[in-house]
């Protein structure tokens, strides 16, 4: 509004002046000088997101020894191969699963943490959250010593309940149930906090009135923390849902991918095709894979936040 | 004040002189004259091995006046492969450039320098190199890189001289006796298994791994190889529907039976730590896990006695891993980068990482297989002597050879051996198995 008003009153000048205060205008603007401050940000994220994103892109289109144009020709190839397909899946159960896990938990577990009293809430936020800011390639290495199926806690502690020897990571079922088991403990965490943040933001107004009304437990948290969290849970779950599909870093450590491909995700066959098998074109292509099915689900996501949005 | 003007002939004769002078006086060069060179070496597994080659390089920096500089790349999580497809994209980056496996020459042989001035050379000195180095460092007579000692292993049985004896009736020792040629014609793929079965009723079951790492895959090659089994044969064409691959695959499924149970899961480390903790009779590992369980497991170290392979209806083949030096094209300072591997594979240098690396190195030429470390290392006496195949009693090979290395590199690194053997293990029908493996195999032909 004020930056009309400054324009209206210099207009009455003579051009040339006119020119060097419409300048100075320009760059008096709020969202000028919005647009400078963020502006070492955007070239940060242009140089190190969209430049390796394009060119991904293009090499995405070219033939196995990057000499041809090879226009969506990888992408059909792709659609041909069994094992391609047979990642798409992996990736959907791995990413689905681990997503629905971590929220359970989370939204379980930041309630607790929401009722304990002020100090020890602390310490309990804070011993919660170690999970999640280990480095994920040195907790999943511990990990991998807990799945060895000879030398293993796990295996060791079963065996009194005259269970096991287990194969963790041999067997198909217990390989992808340990890696989404990993996941889900390193990830949970980053859900506990966020909902524990959306929870301390319902108003106890709220549940003071459905309390007079009448509400029981489980109509409190239908009626009032369920739609007051509803924003943060949508958000969360497609960050999660983001980082999930794109995970390297536990598989590749527990499995690369075994046994027989059937823990293999997106990112770690991108990296076994296009890397370890000098087909960095294909690779690039079944990275790129995770775009569209990423892309759905963010519209979806997204969609019902901004609807909610409006009504508020 | 008279001034002397200078004559057009004076001049000529003043620069004629002074031009002689310049080009016969001798050549004092400065602490850097001949350039510098940047180095990407693979980070050696044996500690201080990295040390030996560092004084090779920085003797030679010295004579030859080269400013150097050495980083030593980890081989862990793929880091080196990751600086080679890295520096290729860039093209930049270090001048000479290890590969940790030997697919990499081919992978980047446009981007490579040919060396075919350094080998030709090298191979007159140190003897003719192995078919598999050949396989995977020549192209179309071209040398793209040269086999490089520090890195280079034979992957073959380490067995338990007790384990053996006791439960197989195997003498180990007796059959590859060191310091005289191998008597093991009864070493096949059937005394193998029953060794493999004998062992593994006494509770210590043979280590080989079936899953999708290096370890895994040349153990599958070689037992591939050894009944003539080729998915893909040298002129391209898929081999996967024959009897061969069939009676290999049948073999397999026999020896499974005896393998721990999670080998489906085992990568390069397992097999080590198997042998190490003493739960198993064999591995097949160039020795390095013996030379872990020297200082870790004395007890079972002086137990280890490194051999050939077992032998099929179709040869005796043992897995080869050979590594390579490679000089890239956008190198600016080739000729250095190609005296310095020159320097490198000479007698001296290679009994050098020899000695440094306990034995594990494993030269490429055929005149130095009998270096006196395999002979001296110990305990027990004579336990590598037979590492470096010294009596070719046994052809090295590569899993996925002979096909063209383009598509070998994919059937290796896919681990599509190990993939079949685990399908048809875990009860698939052996024509899903093999129509499975076509399927794969077809889409590696991919240009």
């Amino acid at each position: 509004m004020a930056d009309v008003v400054v324009e209206q009153g210099r207009l009455v000048r003579s051009t040339r002046p006119r020119k060097a205060a419409g300048l100075r205008n320009v760059l008096g603007r709020k969202s000028t000088v919005a647009l400078f401050l963020t502006l070492p940000l955007i070239l940060l994220i242009a140089l190190l997101v969209l430049y390796p994103a394009f060119y991904s892109l293009y090499l995405a289109t070219l033939n196995k020894a990057m000499t041809k144009f090879v226009g969506l020709g990888n992408f059909t190839f792709l659609f041909k191969r069994e094992t391609f397909w047979m990642v798409v899946k992996q990736s959907c159960i791995f990413a689905i699963t681990a997503v629905v896990f971590k929220a359970l938990i989370g939204f379980i577990v930041a309630h607790f943490v929401h009722n304990i009293p002020g100090k020890k809430q602390r310490k309990w936020r804070g011993m919660l959250l170690v999970p999640w800011v280990i480095p994920p390639a040195m907790s999943t290495l511990a990990w991998l010593w807990l799945f060895d199926p000879s030398y293993s806690a796990f295996n060791y502690t079963l065996s009194f309940f005259g269970v096991g020897p287990i194969p963790w990571l041999g067997d198909t079922f217990w390989a992808r149930f340990s890696v989404i088991l990993v996941n889900v403990w390193y990830g949970a965490p980053f859900f506990l906090i966020m909902y524990l943040a959306a929870l301390k933001s319902v108003p106890d107004q709220l549940y003071e009135a459905a309390a007079i009304d009448g509400a029981n437990w489980w109509q409190k948290m239908w009626y009032v923390t369920l739609p007051m969290m509803r924003n943060i849970i949508a958000i969360t779950t497609l960050f999660s849902l983001i980082v999930t599909f794109a995970n390297f870093d536990i598989v590749r450590i527990l499995t690369s991918g075994g046994p027989l491909d059937r823990t293999q995700l997106f990112a770690t066959w991108a990296f076994q095709v296009g890397i370890q098998s000098s087909d960095i074109p294909l690779g690039a292509c079944v990275s790129l894979f995770m775009v569209p099915i990423l892309a759905v689900a963010a519209v979806f996501i997204l969609r019902d936040v901004n609807k909610r949005g409006n009504e508020a | 004040m008279s001034r002397k003007t200078l004559t057009r002939r004076q001049f000529v004769a003043a620069t004629a002189m002074s031009s002689t002078a310049l080009m016969a006086a001798p050549y004092v060069r400065g602490a850097y004259a001949a350039g510098k060179l940047s180095i990407g070496f693979w980070d050696h597994w044996v500690p201080d091995a990295n040390k030996a080659s560092t004084a090779l390089v920085n003797e030679w920096a010295a004579k030859e006046k080269v400013e150097v500089s050495i980083d030593y790349i980890t081989s862990q999580g793929n880091k080196l492969l990751l600086t080679m497809a890295a520096e290729a994209q860039a093209k930049s980056g270090h001048d000479i450039l290890s590969s940790q496996i030997g697919w990499q020459p081919h992978a980047y042989d446009d981007l490579l320098e040919p060396v075919n001035d350094v080998m030709e050379p090298v191979i007159k000195q140190n003897g003719e190199v192995n078919g598999t180095v050949k396989y995977l460092g020549q192209s179309g007579g071209k040398w793209l890189a040269v086999p490089g000692t520090a890195g280079s292993q034979i992957k073959g049985p380490c067995s338990r001289i007790d384990l053996m004896k006791k439960y197989a009736n195997i003498d180990v020792q007796e059959m590859y006796p060191a310091g005289s040629p191998p008597k093991a014609d009864n070493w096949t793929m059937d005394t193998f298994l029953k060794a493999a079965e004998a062992c593994q009723k006494g509770g210590f079951p043979f280590g080989i791994g079936l899953g999708q790492t290096p370890d895994s895959i040349d153990t599958a090659g070689a037992i591939f190889q050894s009944f003539g089994a080729e998915l893909i044969n040298a002129k391209g064409d898929i081999t996967v529907k024959t009897d061969a691959v069939r009676q290999a695959l049948e073999y397999y499924k026999k020896l499974i039976a005896f393998l721990p149970p999670d080998a489906p899961s085992w990568d390069d480390a397992s097999n080590n730590k198997w042998l190490i903790s003493g739960r198993g009779a064999l591995i097949m590992n160039p020795p390095s896990a013996w030379a872990v369980a020297k200082r870790d497991a004395p007890q079972v170290a002086e137990q280890c006695w490194t051999h050939g392979f077992p032998a099929g209806p179709k040869g005796r083949f043992a897995p080869f891993q050979p590594f390579f030096w490679s000089i890239w094209k956008f190198s600016k300072n080739k000729e250095a980068a190609k005296s310095l591997l020159s320097h490198l594979s000479l007698p001296s240098s290679i009994e050098r990482f020899v000695q440094a690396s306990g034995g594990y190195d494993l030269p490429a030429y055929a005149n130095m297989t009998t270096l006196k470390t395999w002979a001296e290392e110990e305990p027990p006496k004579g336990t590598l002597y037979h590492y470096p195949n010294p009596y070719n009693h046994q052809t090295l090979s590569i899993a996925a050879a002979p096909a063209p290395p383009k598509i070998a590199e994919q059937i290796y690194n896919q681990a599509t051996l190990t993939k079949m053997v685990l399908r048809y293990a875990q009860g698939e029908k052996m024509e899903d198995t093999l129509a499975w493996a076509e399927s794969e195999c077809e889409g590696f032909m991919r240009t």
